[in-house]
């Protein structure tokens, strides 16, 4: 378990100033010009030391990302866009660090454009979080007025911008691409890939697009060694990270915690047990909605990192968990999920466009048992059929919490279908196949 | 204090007033002259603005967008596609407050039924994407509003009411139809988003834990 | 090239292409719908997924670049499975009303639904409707069949230069449309119905009316403008229903103009099925043989200079070549093939062509537009510049314009002035166009009939063309100085030498009262009170227009579409139609008619079959041998005599420049007795009054 004096964001509650008085009495812009001094290499082989995987999701190694901007500029500007659209259901940490630790993630930034090249940075927050980007702009106006933004920028002579924009409702916008689509005033739809970002991206600049928490983790790893980072969590899975419990604990919160910590004891400490006990407890949703989910067997052994979810069939996400006890209905569970993904789906490709509304229509039917057993089958066809085929991430996303709610809990599935067929006085055994012949007669 | 409200129609006209022309000069400076486009949803957001300072529903109407396209060199269907993809943008006119509650899971668990339950009754709206009879509320069910720890939310207009439930609505929606903005944020005993009765961590002051460095 | 390897076989490819062209290069068949060779790639449909080797998912094969020793599999099971998926998701929302369906029989889903489909449907939901649309009287909505593959989106916003439809609202609920409802205001929608893969957009004066294989399909070349794009005729019985593009490069792409795809209905109005004698004002029906003998008389005793002919905008150059010979053989050189009284120097064929031919645009670095408004006098012309404009990116394709244009051009260009004292100001080179002109590797000028058929026509043209050899618009290798003709039947003629010979008179002199006899060919773009009250006025054509009102005889004649052709478009490319119908009534083909006639009148044409009269063509000219193609290399023109430049300076006349057509949808006969283009006019035209102002 993390201790207090390894924690990087000492102010998430908001409970000191987070203004740029209190930053730098918590350290913020300390000396900024120091890291600086190691030069791009540095910096970069700092990050790639330090083990540092993204925090948004997908945990692809930082450093390694930061290395992919072209060494040497064509002439093109390169560009640090920073990805502030938290929209996964059940993940709301980087609202804490845009809320609460402005100062570390404008720091932060300017390091890490400061190691690709880049002498301006956008910030994509989501349009929902007003409140917290008029604080980040309130820093960033700190901190233009105190130098520590714009032409030599806290004295360290890389000139450096940093700019916010706002979204406007469109979880989609998550997806880096559409991000940058959305960001060059376009409807947010992903794009094709290749060219990957590092090559074409804002404006058709070398561009790169970090998670909010990846980014403002910078700064602190900079300043305390990559081994000190390193020497958290489990090996290829570094550090502490934010985490957030939702759903049915006693305690629902925000926090930062050590990876490779077990689930339960994240759970017992922080989100002060599941309501009703542990054995109260049915399943775990760990890291947003698109992560599969966990049935309790597997919480109460398995640790929250990227490798042992992953082990799992089930992924860390942004551990940011969703904890659900016996009471809950777990099929209309996910069904909200279907209708999250439908709402967000795009529309731009055919798999998911269609796909998201099929499979929340049957969800839907399924939440009710209205539906035959072998439909669940054809259920877990289409999620099939629509993962892997579809531009960006957001199809698979949508398929797999039904691909786990199948894997887990199946029985629940067909007790409901049958349960509805019994309703009118039937036995709720025999039925009739949508094609074919009754099951009971085969 | 709460302005008359009167149902509105797509006007014929619509020019930025001296607010908004301020707010634009500050955005277009953000984007290269050559990618002027990257500000149309600041802009449209500026229009939805002031159509509600004006009349009290903030939403963008045709006109509005067409003016913008104008001002950013783009085609106008390439700006009505921006307004219509992104749910944050009013395409039709809505009440005076807009009541936004999460259904998600996260919300769902900790009773977010309840809370839509109770902006109904209490502002007398029968259903999503209806507005009230005297125009004050509208109701919109949206998705995860990214704050699933403080869950449920209720946001109104541009603040988070945090941890509701059916009576504590009741009270805000009264309050709101006094009149009142109550602060945002949490609605029970906790701090931001450090558990409710007390922190769990970071009991360390900042200042000791940064000497510790 | 880049060695790519599908499914076992090596190819070699350009680099940067896509999987998708080095699978068509390996001769596999990829599925798709979003993609068109002609748009951007969108990516979207999915339907063109193969594996790449080492991939951990299928890709879209469309934007997917290739790299050297790339492993593409176009046929494993897990492609399949792809397409199956895809196919069942483009079809679980997609009405099944095929039957009922304009697109049935050659709509891109259907077909593939066969190929990569399954029989049944496992949709069991409610199905998705859409609200229709509507986008003027051309094309036809069924929006509820659409499955936004965008590539409507893209033509409008890419080829078209209209960006007027798009996909509004996201996810299940997107929609393609205008948002705010109203008419396309492009001269290309119509091509809208021929890329839209499924039965979305259709076109609206057509729907129901045939199915696809009921057609006989014939190739043609369109007369309605002078581009010559290539066409298929598609009849049904002696009907023609509809006019389709045909895809060559080298002259439309694969585009069409609204005007040459939705006149057809004109080609069954208003038309002259039978010869006609006016007999003490009034018509009356005639028997050839009767309305020959009548004109016989009445030339019986007129002298060969007082006879004159005119020929119109749509004839073939064999009906010329023939009316030409005819008018010889009664010993008048009173011909002349300018209706318009456009000035030309003739004495070469590079003085009238559009020389560096259509491709040239792609090559262009900078153009100059002279009286002309390429948009409505040549629409597909104009898409083409806009594709040069498009693909040299900012800057990279300077052009100005001398004369106000009647309609947005669809690209960013700088307007000059109204009127011909801007050359001056180019020639002594005291506006910054000039040097960018001079600048340019291969600057292009456009001179069009605004300029062409003013008073000071010939200053006009004198001036654009010692301004393209000045600024090297006319250089070994490079031909950039263009001429925009409006006419299809023009360049055929001037080729063929449809002028008023030494002592001849031109049109307006004919007009005029020069002579007493004066035959029109399918002539009728003049103010028809012209013609002197006592000239005795022959008309030859298809349609009971102006001209054949005024007519003493009307001898009628055969539409494009109805006789074997030959015509040269602006780039003097010379181009063969064939026939698909054959004329109503009584009509024939026009060559026919004049060789009749010559008989009837004793002076029997030395042909008569088409291939003896297609010699003849080419003794007059040996352009005409060369069937398909630009007969002459785009040579040097003469140059010019000296002191011609300077002369001409002076005769400017101050008046601005007029666009050559007031209304893009009424420029002939056929055009005006279409329905659909009357509609048209009709909707379009308070529209181009205001983008005028």
């Amino acid at each position: 378990m993390l201790q207090d004096k390894d924690r990087i964001f000492t102010n998430l509650y908001g409970q000191d100033d987070w203004k740029l008085e209190g930053a730098r009495k918590r350290g913020d812009w300390d000396n900024t010009a120091a890291i600086l001094a190691k030069g791009r290499d540095g910096v970069v082989a700092e990050m790639k030391a330090s083990g540092l995987r993204g925090r948004g999701g997908a945990g692809f190694p930082t450093g390694l990302k930061w290395s992919f901007m072209p060494k040497q500029s064509d002439g093109r500007p390169h560009y640090l866009v920073i990805n502030g659209d938290e929209s996964e259901p059940g993940t709301c940490k980087d609202r804490e660090v845009m809320r609460h630790e402005p100062h570390k993630l404008i720091e932060s930034a300017l390091i890490a454009s400061f190691a690709m090249g880049a002498h301006a940075a956008y910030i994509y927050i989501r349009g929902e979080f007003f409140r917290e980007a008029e604080h980040l702009q309130y820093a960033v106006d700190e901190a233009y007025a105190a130098g520590l933004l714009g032409k030599n920028a806290a004295g360290t002579g890389w000139d450096f911008d940093f700019y916010i924009h706002r979204g406007a409702g469109a979880y989609i916008c998550g997806e880096e691409t559409a991000l940058l689509e959305s960001l060059e005033g376009k409807k947010g739809q992903p794009r094709m890939k290749p060219p990957f970002p590092a090559g074409v991206g804002l404006y058709g600049c070398p561009t790169t697009v970090n998670n909010v928490e990846s980014i403002s983790v910078a700064s602190t790893i900079m300043r305390r060694g990559a081994s000190w980072f390193a020497g958290l969590g489990r090996p290829n899975n570094a550090g502490s990270k934010l985490m957030a419990i939702s759903g049915h604990v006693n305690t629902p919160c925000v926090f930062e915690e050590e990876l490779g910590v077990p689930l339960k004891d994240i759970i017992e400490k922080h989100g002060g047990g599941v309501r009703g006990g542990w054995d109260n407890l049915l399943a775990v949703i760990p890291g947003g909605c698109s992560v599969p989910v966990l049935p309790k067997s597997i919480c109460e052994t398995v640790l929250m990192d990227y490798d042992s979810l992953r082990a799992e069939r089930s992924g860390l996400g942004t551990a940011c968990m969703i904890v659900m006890d016996k009471s809950t209905d777990i099929i209309e569970a996910i069904a909200r999920f279907s209708r999250f993904f439908k709402h967000e789906s795009c529309g731009q490709c055919t798999p998911c466009r269609e796909g998201t509304g099929w499979m929340m229509r049957m969800m839907d039917r399924m939440v009710q048992g209205r539906a035959e057993l072998e439909e669940i089958d054809l259920l877990e066809q289409v999620t099939r059929q629509v993962e892997g085929h579809t531009i960006c991430a957001l199809g698979d996303a949508a398929a797999w919490p039904i691909q786990g709610l199948i894997r887990h809990f199946r029985p629940e599935m067909e007790a409901r279908i049958r349960q509805y067929k019994a309703a009118p006085g039937g036995t709720g055994l025999v039925q009739v196949p949508a094609h074919g012949v009754p099951v009971a007669a085969e | 204090m709460n302005t008359p409200w009167k149902p509105a129609e797509q006007p014929d006209k619509f020019t930025f007033d001296a607010a908004s022309e301020a707010e634009i000069a500050k955005v277009l400076v953000k984007y290269p002259e050559a990618r002027k486009a990257s500000a149309v949803m600041p802009m449209l957001y500026i229009a939805q603005r002031q159509m509600g300072r004006e009349t009290g529903s903030a939403w963008v109407p045709v006109a509005a967008m067409d003016e913008i396209a104008r001002r950013l060199d783009m085609a106008p269907i390439r700006v009505y596609e921006v307004a219509s993809f992104y749910t944050m943008f009013n395409t039709r006119p809505i009440g005076r407050y807009h009541l936004q509650v999460c259904t998600t899971t996260s919300c769902w668990l900790r009773g977010s039924d309840d809370v839509v339950h109770a902006c109904k009754k209490a502002a007398g709206i029968g259903g999503f994407g209806e507005t009230s009879e005297d125009g004050l509320f509208t109701l919109t069910q949206v998705e995860c509003l990214g704050a699933c720890a403080n869950a449920p939310i209720l946001q109104v207009d541009d603040d988070f009411y945090e941890d509701m439930d059916g009576p504590r609505t009741e009270a805000l929606i009264a309050a709101l139809r006094a009149g009142e903005r109550p602060p945002a944020g949490p609605t029970v005993n906790r701090c931001g988003s450090a558990p409710e009765g007390g922190c769990k961590t970071l009991l360390v002051t900042p200042e000791a834990a940064s000497e510790n460095q | 090239m880049v060695r790519v390897i599908v499914d076992g076989t090596p190819v070699d490819v350009a680099p940067g292409s896509s999987a998708l062209q080095a699978c068509e290069a390996a001769g596999k068949e990829i599925p798709r719908f979003c993609y068109h060779e002609r748009l951007s790639v969108a990516g979207n449909c999915r339907m063109c997924l193969v594996q790449v080797v080492r991939a951990p998912k299928p890709v879209a094969s469309c934007g997917f670049p290739v790299s050297e020793g790339m492993e593409i599999l176009t046929d494993t099971d897990v492609v399949r499975r792809a397409r199956r998926a895809v196919m069942e998701f483009l079809l679980i929302n997609h009405p099944l009303d095929c039957p009922i369906c304009d697109q049935g029989g050659e709509c891109d889903l259907q077909d593939q639904a066969y190929g990569y489909g399954t029989g049944i449907s496992r949709y069991h939901e409610d199905k998705r409707a859409v609200t229709d649309k509507n986008l003027g009287p051309l094309v036809k909505t069924v929006m509820t069949r659409c499955i936004q593959c965008t590539r409507c989106v893209r033509f409008t916003t890419e080829v078209a230069g209209t960006p007027e439809l798009g996909m509004v609202s996201r996810g299940e609920n997107a929609e393609i449309t205008t948002y705010v409802e109203k008419a396309l205001t492009s001269e290309l929608s119509g091509n809208l119905i021929d890329i839209c893969p499924v039965g979305a957009l259709t076109a609206k004066p057509t729907a129901f009316h045939a199915r696809s294989w009921e057609y006989k399909k014939t190739d043609s070349i369109d007369v309605l403008d002078a581009l010559g794009t290539n066409i298929q005729v598609q009849a049904r019985g002696g009907e023609v229903m509809r006019i389709v593009p045909r895809v060559n490069d080298e002259v439309n792409e694969e585009w069409l103009s609204d005007k040459a795809r939705f006149s057809v209905d004109g080609l069954k109005r208003r038309r002259l099925d039978k010869p006609w004698v006016r007999v003490h004002g009034k018509f009356h029906a005639a028997s050839w043989q009767d309305a020959f003998v009548s004109l016989a008389r009445r030339l019986d005793g007129v002298s060969g200079d007082r006879i004159g002919a005119v020929a119109g905008d749509l004839c073939d150059a064999e009906s010329l070549c023939a009316l030409k010979d005819l008018m010889s053989a009664l010993g008048s050189s009173n011909i002349d093939c300018r209706q318009d009284g456009a000035w030309y120097d003739t004495s070469a064929r590079e003085g009238y062509l559009f020389n560096s031919d259509i491709v040239g645009i792609d090559e262009a670095d900078a153009l100059l537009i002279v009286g002309s408004v390429p948009r409505h006098e040549a629409p597909v012309l104009n898409a083409r510049i806009r594709k040069r404009f498009l693909r040299a990116g900012r800057g990279g394709f300077p052009i100005a314009m001398i004369g106000a244009s009647s309609a947005d051009p669809t690209y960013d260009v700088t307007f000059l002035g109204d009127g011909p004292d801007v050359l001056t100001s180019l020639l002594d080179g005291s506006i910054p166009f000039a040097e960018t002109l001079k600048s340019a590797k291969r600057p292009m000028i456009i001179l069009g009939h605004g300029a062409l058929t003013r008073r000071d026509a010939q200053a006009v043209y004198e001036a654009c063309r010692t301004l393209a050899e000045q600024s090297g618009a006319i250089a070994d290798g490079w031909n950039g100085f263009n001429i925009l003709h409006t006419a299809a039947s023009r360049v055929g003629a001037l080729d063929l030498g449809f002028l008023p010979g030494p002592r001849g008179l031109a049109a307006a002199n004919m007009l005029r009262g020069g002579v007493d006899v004066l035959w029109l060919m399918g002539a009728d773009e003049f103010p028809i009170d012209k013609i002197a009250p006592e000239t005795f006025v022959v008309y030859q054509g298809h349609h009971g227009d102006a001209a054949a009102a005024r007519a003493d005889i009307i001898l009628p004649g055969a539409a494009y579409t109805e006789k074997p052709g030959t015509y040269v478009n602006m780039a003097g490319r010379v181009q063969r139609a064939f026939r698909a119908v054959f004329p109503p009534g009584d009509a024939r083909e026009d060559w026919r008619i004049l060789r009749a006639f010559s008989e009837v009148v004793g002076h029997t044409l030395p042909y008569d079959t088409l291939e003896a009269l297609r010699a003849r063509m080419v003794e007059v000219n040996p352009v005409f041998a060369s069937i398909g193609s630009v007969a002459t290399p785009q040579a040097r023109l003469p140059a010019q005599a000296e002191g011609t430049a300077q002369k001409t300076t002076a005769e400017f006349s101050a008046s601005a420049f007029r666009p050559a057509i007031d209304d893009y949808y009424q420029t002939n006969p056929i055009s005006r007795a279409s329905p659909t283009m009357a509609e048209c006019s009709r909707i379009y035209a308070p529209v181009r009054a205001v983008a005028a102002e």
